[in-house]
């Protein structure tokens, strides 16, 4: 179909020249996601949530508004700190049905970009790839992520910590009831 | 006895065959009977919000347009080129006057007329030159969109029936009227469609299934306010709120459970006092608009099925509007939106997006428990040769059915047996409606629009 009045396709940021933070701190943001992505898939959810600052949030936008704004718009996920305690605190008891027995996760965090902002955050941006695997299925989740963190001395914490998912419905997933 | 449901009013008992969920046969006949005759659920009128604005997808199995055309009337148009088929609009949304389809380049107004074709005089002048195909009628309700394939089907006020009361109850909600916001929730269930139709208006299984959400519910109340949060949603008896509400049939195989006023207050997380003053003031408001028996109703919550898929939950801070798909017999698709007033003040909005979604969705803390609960039903059907049937009992000896019980299913399943097998089975007899639940608007809603004349 041809529009009468085509809209542009949305570019949130420009990819080349993006990322502008010197190589260390390119390592050091690879590492600090690379080792997040393995106390997920390890299951250590209490350890996990100590890379969030106190008032740090966790977003999915809904996946046909992957720019949606959290306080208009239906997201996903969109949790605070309160929420995000209950989540994890649940997801490592029985009533976490869809995800007791725990499913099976492989995370793959690539193409890691870093941009300094004011002060002591940084945006980062990353690939990746989360497999779930549970009852003989196995769903793949992709999608990049796009967070605000906050540098701690040698560690950073996550101010915001927002998972941007690229497929067009959660089918045949049907949910995302692990942490993406 | 039918040939899916067991109804003995004597014992009593009533259960359906497992073999609807699963058997080729039955889901062909639900495609040909119920899909392709019933008033189904297309989108809110709100999705388009301009002139042109069109959204894309799927009714009745059928690829569909939902558009707002130039003159701002809502169409509905199959998403298939007359010539020779080809998918007429790829995007999921957009706003356009024309659609050209890519094939040979037929172009249509968004009022489905063939508006010019290349090599136009190949055809001759004698050509009938088609337009876009439509469903047979297209109507709406307070600005709940629907379609229906059947010419012969009676108009979607009549087919409503008892439904358009508690749709009535949602969009009263606002002066200005509900809006659904931007944003979907689209997954999906490898389940029987049906089964997400019971489960969307069973009370009995949120304590156990949903025990996640509600102790987060609990958390976030301090001491005596938690207590009293878990009393009501946990509780054994009278103090259990769940159970202070009515399975209600509405008619047409409509079915509703209609909670009293306290139950909105045991879900989400509570209101900051700002918000609760606002809300105190709107729901003032709606009282001097349309008497307080009927806000003191709006004030409860409500679990509404209209046959056959579409499910509206109202639990008062979250509205959804739940389109339920099948695909094949053990596979479905879901998608849902947010119902909202448009009228509430930021810090109220931001509390109503809160309390949304901590229950609803495929990332909350209750949907992803639901699509489990559901898919493993679905798998352990394999073992209907031992077990072959589904118990949906529970009240049938009751007056007075609460939302726990299983009345409002049992009508759902009746409809859907004399649908599909011919057989009418009697409605259950139960104390007619009183108290709350029996509370009247002061003057009846205006049909034909999605806000109230009242409005202002
Ligand atoms: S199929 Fe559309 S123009 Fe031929
Ligand atoms: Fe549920």
């Amino acid at each position: 179909m041809t529009l009468a009045h085509p809209t542009a396709v949305p570019t949130p940021h420009s990819a080349v020249g993006w990322s502008t933070v010197d190589d260390a701190t390119l390592r050091a943001l690879e590492r600090f996601l690379t080792e997040e992505a393995d106390l997920l898939d390890r299951w250590q959810l209490h350890e996990w949530l100590d890379l969030f600052t106190p008032d740090g949030r966790y977003l999915v936008p809904a996946t046909d508004l992957p720019e949606g704004d959290p306080e208009q718009d239906l997201f996903l996920i969109q949790d605070d700190r309160f929420l995000l305690e209950q989540r994890v605190n649940s997801l490592l008891t029985r009533s976490a049905h869809a995800e007791y027995p725990h499913s099976r996760t492989r995370r793959l965090v690539t193409n890691v970009r870093g941009r300094s902002t004011d002060g002591d955050r940084l945006l980062v941006r990353a690939n990746f790839a989360v497999f779930r695997m549970r009852s003989g299925v196995m769903d793949t989740y992709v999608g990049e992520y796009r967070h605000v963190v906050v540098r701690e001395g040698a560690m950073f914490r996550f101010a915001e910590r927002k998972a941007v998912v690229d497929l067009d419905a959660l089918r045949p997933h049907g949910k995302v009831s692990i942490v993406l | 006895m039918s040939q899916y449901i067991v109804d003995d009013r004597e014992m009593p008992k009533f259960r359906v065959d497992r073999a609807v969920m699963v058997d080729p046969d039955v889901f062909a006949r639900e495609k040909e009977l119920i899909f392709d005759r019933c008033w189904l659920y297309v989108g809110h009128e709100t999705e388009l919000a301009k002139p042109n604005d069109f959204r894309t997808r799927t009714v009745g199995g059928r690829p569909v347009i939902f558009f707002r055309d130039s003159k701002g009337v809502i169409r509905v148009w199959v998403n298939s080129c007359p010539h020779r088929g080809a998918t007429l609009c790829r995007e999921p949304s957009g706003n356009a006057r024309f659609m050209t389809c890519f094939y040979h380049g037929w172009s249509f107004s968004n009022a489905g007329k063939l508006v010019s074709l290349p090599d136009d005089e190949s055809y001759g002048p004698d050509f009938d030159r088609p337009g876009l195909a439509a469903p047979a009628q297209v109507d709406s309700y307070r600005g709940f969109v629907f379609a229906t394939f059947d010419p012969e089907a009676p108009d979607l006020r009549t087919y409503l029936a008892g439904a358009a009361d508690y749709l009535d109850l949602v969009c009263d909600q606002s002066n200005e009227g509900m809006r659904v916001l931007a944003g979907t929730h689209e997954y999906s269930a490898k389940a029987n469609w049906k089964l997400l139709v019971e489960n969307s208006f069973d009370g009995y299984h949120a304590v156990t299934t949903h025990q996640r959400y509600f102790e987060m519910a609990i958390a976030a109340r301090s001491g005596s306010e938690g207590d009293a949060v878990r009393a009501r949603a946990t509780g054994a008896g009278s103090t259990n709120t769940l159970v202070q509400s009515r399975g209600i049939d509405l008619g047409n195989g409509h079915a509703v459970t209609a909670g009293s006023p306290v139950t909105g207050g045991i879900f989400g997380r509570p209101l900051t006092p700002a918000g609760q003053a606002e809300r105190e003031k709107r729901f003032r408001g709606f009282a001097e608009t349309y008497g307080e028996a009927w806000v003191d109703r709006m004030r409860g919550t409500r679990n509404l099925v209209i046959f056959p898929n579409l499910v509206v939950i109202d639990l008062v801070m979250g509205v959804v509007i739940r389109k339920i798909d099948p695909v094949s017999p053990d596979y479905m698709e879901v998608s849902a939106w947010h119902l909202a007033p448009p009228d509430e003040g930021p810090e109220l909005h931001r509390q109503r997006l809160d309390n949304f979604l901590t229950f609803w969705g495929p990332g909350g803390l209750a949907s992803p428990d639901d699509v489990e609960a559901l898919e493993t039903c679905q798998r352990s059907f394999a073992s209907r040769g031992e077990l072959r049937y589904s118990d949906i009992s529970r009240g049938m000896n009751k007056e007075r059915p609460t939302g726990s019980d299983e009345f409002q299913m049992r009508t759902w399943w009746r409809r859907w047996n004399v649908i599909v097998t011919g057989e009418e089975l009697p409605p259950e007899e139960h104390a007619p409606l009183d108290g709350v639940w029996a509370g009247t608007r002061r003057d009846p809603a205006d049909t034909t629009t999605s806000a109230p004349a009242t409005a202002g």
